[in-house]
């Protein structure tokens, strides 16, 4: 259905300006009086909401196990392809060994990366977790390709509801109990 | 020389420049309008040829913000698309993000559930509303009305928070993606976007009370570069443009999608076809908004958010991929294959806030598209300047320019 919109013509006050000039006048002392709506800024912080999509970071899980797994998924979705992940795999003998694999170094460039969200949407082990941060600085811009150490100083500990390898291994170990008494 | 002064009488704008071009012939001035000028909203730059404050030939140049993306989309799959459909109409994120994952879904003959078309449907007209919010305040701010473009600058950012809390960014939001959307509406997020819109309505009379009968606004816009039903027709122009000519189109009616057949609205219609008209449309459009958002959160259905049959093209969800080797080989597929689409051309376009955007999409199967085009409504309102800005005079031109309300994003691709 459509609305045909009206013009009707202007009154004879309106013509004379004054009273679309007192009432913005009115609206200003309203809002000159009312809440403030603006925020000081370094000193007050904006709330975050839970989910935020800020800077990607890498993550531990409660045993402190970094969970990156190298799978490099993350790297091939990432559009602006800000991600570089150099593979490696965890040393025989480590308490992870299980796991088998873990980069060696992981560069997210934060002068590429869009904020998507997508690295964190695929990654199969729920390592990588865009976090609360949103604004960087640096002064160069080799300082704003964050390697693996940093990425995972900022990430974190992150609650793990799988535990995936884990239970993996304690499966493992228990079908050899299991045929261990055959 | 002894100053001499003439009396002109001055009729209609077209006829100033014309009948006196003759005797008060100086030199004509080339400008440069833009690239970066305030009133051109974006990398816009206008050559201008003026004859005193006339202006006698505008050319618009454009290509400043162009980026490829059609050739972007080429070389990526359809869901790592996404982020880029939010640096089109950057001013209206999710409803890109919502017509273009329709376009792949149509080309997939893919149905969404009922859940998904309702978030959907919300986040395009909150898209809407927050659009022209900005069209409308800096269309004040273009004729002289600074402080409208603060309230509704203050309005928008209340949106972005919800925008913020949905997607989790508030500007790009990237929330679509082919077969359903990013994730879920969060816990009382329906009740926070109410609680926005309960405000919003007196807001809205407060815009409406500063400017829609304010002379001095009224005299910067009314009769301004009036464009005719045949001329709009002729320019492709659509949307709020093409409807403040008087022509009654509106694809969310006349072709729904998504749903929105199932909502009661109005499409506001101009009389005249100037520059207060253009205003008028979107002035009422965000009311008509409004109402729809209400109709969507009061009928928001239950059920899943993608679609879950579309094994080849929506991820699974993620704890599924956490536990089991099924899906988890699945998610590795549809990320690296992109979602599986069938060979064939689909073109499918939104009435987006800006007009009417479109996805043109050639896909040889697999899961990047072959060849994608991208049809921008800002490039067809500002297709029009050269006629339209003959015999305007120069200050007119932020008045034209704010009331296409046109976005170089989406212009220059
Ligand atoms: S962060 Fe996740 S997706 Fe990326 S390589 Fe590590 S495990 Fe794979
Ligand atoms: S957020 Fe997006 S752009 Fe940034 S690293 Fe992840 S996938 Fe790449």
């Amino acid at each position: 259905m459509a609305k045909v919109l009206e013009r009707k013509p202007l009154t004879f006050a309106e013509k004379t300006y004054l009273p679309q000039v007192l009432g913005g006048l009115k609206i200003t002392f309203k809002n000159m009086l009312g809440k403030k709506v603006t925020m000081e800024y370094p000193e007050e912080r904006p709330n975050i909401p839970d989910n935020y999509r800020g800077v990607p970071t890498l993550v531990h899980d409660p045993n402190g196990r970094e969970k990156c797994v190298s799978c490099q998924l993350c790297e091939f979705v990432c559009p602006p392809k800000a991600i570089r992940i150099t593979p490696g795999s965890i040393p025989e003998g480590d308490e992870h060994e299980h796991v088998e694999k873990a980069p060696q170094d992981f560069e997210i460039n934060m002068l590429r990366c869009i904020y998507c969200g997508m690295c964190q949407e695929v990654c199969p082990e729920e390592a990588i977790f865009l976090q609360d941060v949103y604004s960087l600085v640096g002064t160069s811009r080799e300082e704003l390709v964050f390697h693996k150490k940093k990425l995972y100083e900022l990430g974190g500990t992150r609650p793990d509801q799988h535990y995936k390898w884990d239970v993996k291994k304690a499966a493992e170990e228990e079908a050899l109990a299991g045929n261990g008494h055959h | 020389m002894p100053a001499t002064t003439k009396e002109v009488d001055m009729q209609d704008v077209a006829a100033r420049g014309a009948d006196y071009g003759e005797e008060l012939h100086g030199e004509e001035m080339t400008l440069n309008m833009g690239p970066s000028h305030p009133a051109t909203h974006g990398v816009l730059r206008l050559r201008l040829k003026l004859d005193g404050d006339f202006i006698t030939e505008c050319d618009p140049v454009i290509g400043y913000l162009h980026r490829g993306d059609e050739k972007i989309a080429e070389n990526m799959t359809y869901n790592q698309f996404v982020p880029y459909t939010d640096r089109l109409d950057y001013l209206a994120p999710l409803a890109n993000n919502v017509c273009y994952a329709i376009a792949v879904e149509k080309l997939a003959n893919l149905e969404v559930p009922p859940r998904c078309q309702t978030i959907r449907i919300i986040c395009c007209e909150l898209a809407r509303i927050s659009s022209h919010l900005l069209g409308l305040g800096v269309y004040g701010m273009d004729t002289g009305a600074m402080t409208t473009f603060l309230y509704t600058f203050t309005e928008r950012e209340k949106l972005y928070s919800l925008f913020e809390e949905l997607t989790g960014a508030r500007f790009t939001t990237s929330y679509t993606r082919i077969g359903g959307v990013a994730r879920d509406i969060p816990e009382g997020w329906l009740g926070r976007v109410s609680n926005f819109l309960n405000q919003f309505e007196p807001k809205i009379d407060e815009l409406d009370n500063l400017l829609t009968r304010n002379k001095i606004f009224l005299d910067r816009t009314k009769d301004i570069a009036i464009i005719s039903r045949e001329d709009a027709i002729a320019y492709a122009f659509t949307g709020p443009n093409l409807r403040a000519s008087g022509v009654d189109s509106d694809l969310r009616r006349d072709r729904p999608y998504c749903g929105y057949e199932d909502y009661d609205f109005e499409v506001p219609i101009g009389t005249v076809g100037d520059a207060y008209d253009r205003y008028l449309v979107r002035m009422e459009e965000v009311r008509q908004s409004v109402r729809i958002v209400r109709q969507a959160i009061d009928k928001m259905p239950e059920g899943p958010y993608f679609a879950e049959d579309a094994k080849k093209i929506h991820v699974p969800p993620k704890a599924k991929v956490l536990t089991s080797m099924e899906e988890l080989i699945q998610n590795f597929m549809i990320v690296t294959e992109g979602p599986q689409m069938p060979a064939g051309e689909v073109y499918f376009e939104a009435e987006n806030p800006k007009g009417i955007l479109g996805f043109f999409i050639h896909s040889k199967g697999g899961g990047v598209p072959f060849r994608l085009k991208i049809r921008a409504p800002s490039f067809c309102s500002l297709s029009i300047l050269p006629k339209i800005a003959k015999g305007l005079m120069m200050s007119d031109v932020p008045v034209v320019l704010g009331s296409f309300d046109f976005v170089m994003g989406e212009c220059d691709r």
